[in-house]
């Protein structure tokens, strides 16, 4: 006999085995009652971890995708034009737009060196959680000053998640420039507004004083030399204990017809 | 118990099976990610915000 001649015979034997092992299987063992609950339970375990995995995913990751690419369009949506060339630094009064009556208007953009060249975002009106801080990213407090006015110009941003467009705000140093360009094409409105930091704080989230129209300084009067930018986020990250605060005070302003502010073509220190 | 049964219902052949199963997948990610989570995240475990909180105005 070769070997060509056993090994159908052989093949056909082992799928004999194996058929009758089927055949005897098939009347499935029986579970036991204590074995069907606790492979229940096991599984029941498995699908809540992944859950659970996934939700991190979706916060940590999924919320930044999704609001980043909003948040670009947005700032596209304001029709800016591409300035050049460095104009003169206005000191004196600042043109001031008037605050957008609806919540969710997107009136400009904010520019921080410090937090990368590419970093661009736009500020929208109010400071609703769902409709302002979770799309627009940046939201203006209501009723505080607009750029370039005296008072406090507030600002609130999510510090991770949705965008996080305040994620690095701890690493802001003293006299690091943000950028503000308010934008109306229907007025034809367009100003740079130039603000360096002053200071950074970090408080409970009841110190509503450090939006006051002078920070921390509730009810004085505001001078035509006070012209505050505040920024609040979450502190530490991902929790809600703290608030992390940055002041900034107005250095000039320029007409966006004139040029760009040169902070936006130095890298920071 | 669930996982068997999964693979029981789905028809067709053992390569199909995994195919089933990965759409299947899919579909549940998306219906998570789109509805699900978004609900937990407003409605359960709101994010911290970051704003200080603004008294009532009267």
């Amino acid at each position: 006999m070769t070997a060509h001649e056993t090994l159908p015979s052989h093949r056909g034997a082992r799928a004999d085995g194996a058929r009758r092992d089927g055949a005897r299987r098939a009347p499935r063992p029986r579970q036991t009652v204590g074995g069907a609950l606790v492979s229940l339970v096991a599984e029941l375990l498995i699908i809540a971890g992944v859950g659970t995995g996934l939700y991190v995913a979706w916060t940590a990751w999924w919320t930044d995708v999704v609001a980043v690419n909003e948040q670009t369009k947005l700032v596209q949506d304001l029709g800016q034009r591409h300035t050049s060339g460095t104009g003169t630094e206005h000191h004196g009064p600042a043109p001031v737009l008037d605050e957008p009556p609806e919540v969710t208007d997107v009136f400009g953009s904010m520019q921080i060196p410090r937090f990368g060249k590419d970093y661009e975002r736009p500020i929208g009106e109010g400071t609703d959680r769902e409709e302002v801080l979770n799309t627009i990213g940046l939201g203006h407090y209501q009723d505080t000053a607009m750029p370039g006015a005296a008072g406090n110009f507030a600002v609130a941003g999510h510090r991770v998640t949705y965008g996080k467009p305040l994620n690095q705000i701890a690493e802001l140093q003293e006299g690091d420039a943000v950028v503000v360009r308010v934008t109306d094409a229907e007025q034809e409105f367009d100003t740079w507004y130039v603000y360096k930091v002053t200071d950074s704080q970090i408080v409970t989230p009841d110190h509503v004083e450090t939006i006051a129209p002078v920070p921390n300084q509730p009810g004085v009067e505001p001078t035509a030399d006070d012209r505050w930018l505040t920024l609040t986020a979450c502190h530490p990250m991902w929790s809600a204990k703290e608030r992390f605060i940055t002041h900034a005070k107005l250095d000039y302003w320029m007409p966006a017809s004139e040029g760009t502010p040169k902070e936006l073509s130095e890298t920071p220190k | 118990m669930i996982f068997p049964f999964v693979w029981r219902v789905l028809p067709g052949p053992a390569v199909l099976k995994v195919v089933e199963l990965l759409v299947l997948l899919a579909a549940i990610v998306f219906v998570l990610f789109t509805w699900v989570f978004p609900w937990i995240a407003s409605d359960i475990l709101p994010p911290p915000d970051g704003t200080v909180d603004v008294p009532p105005s009267p």
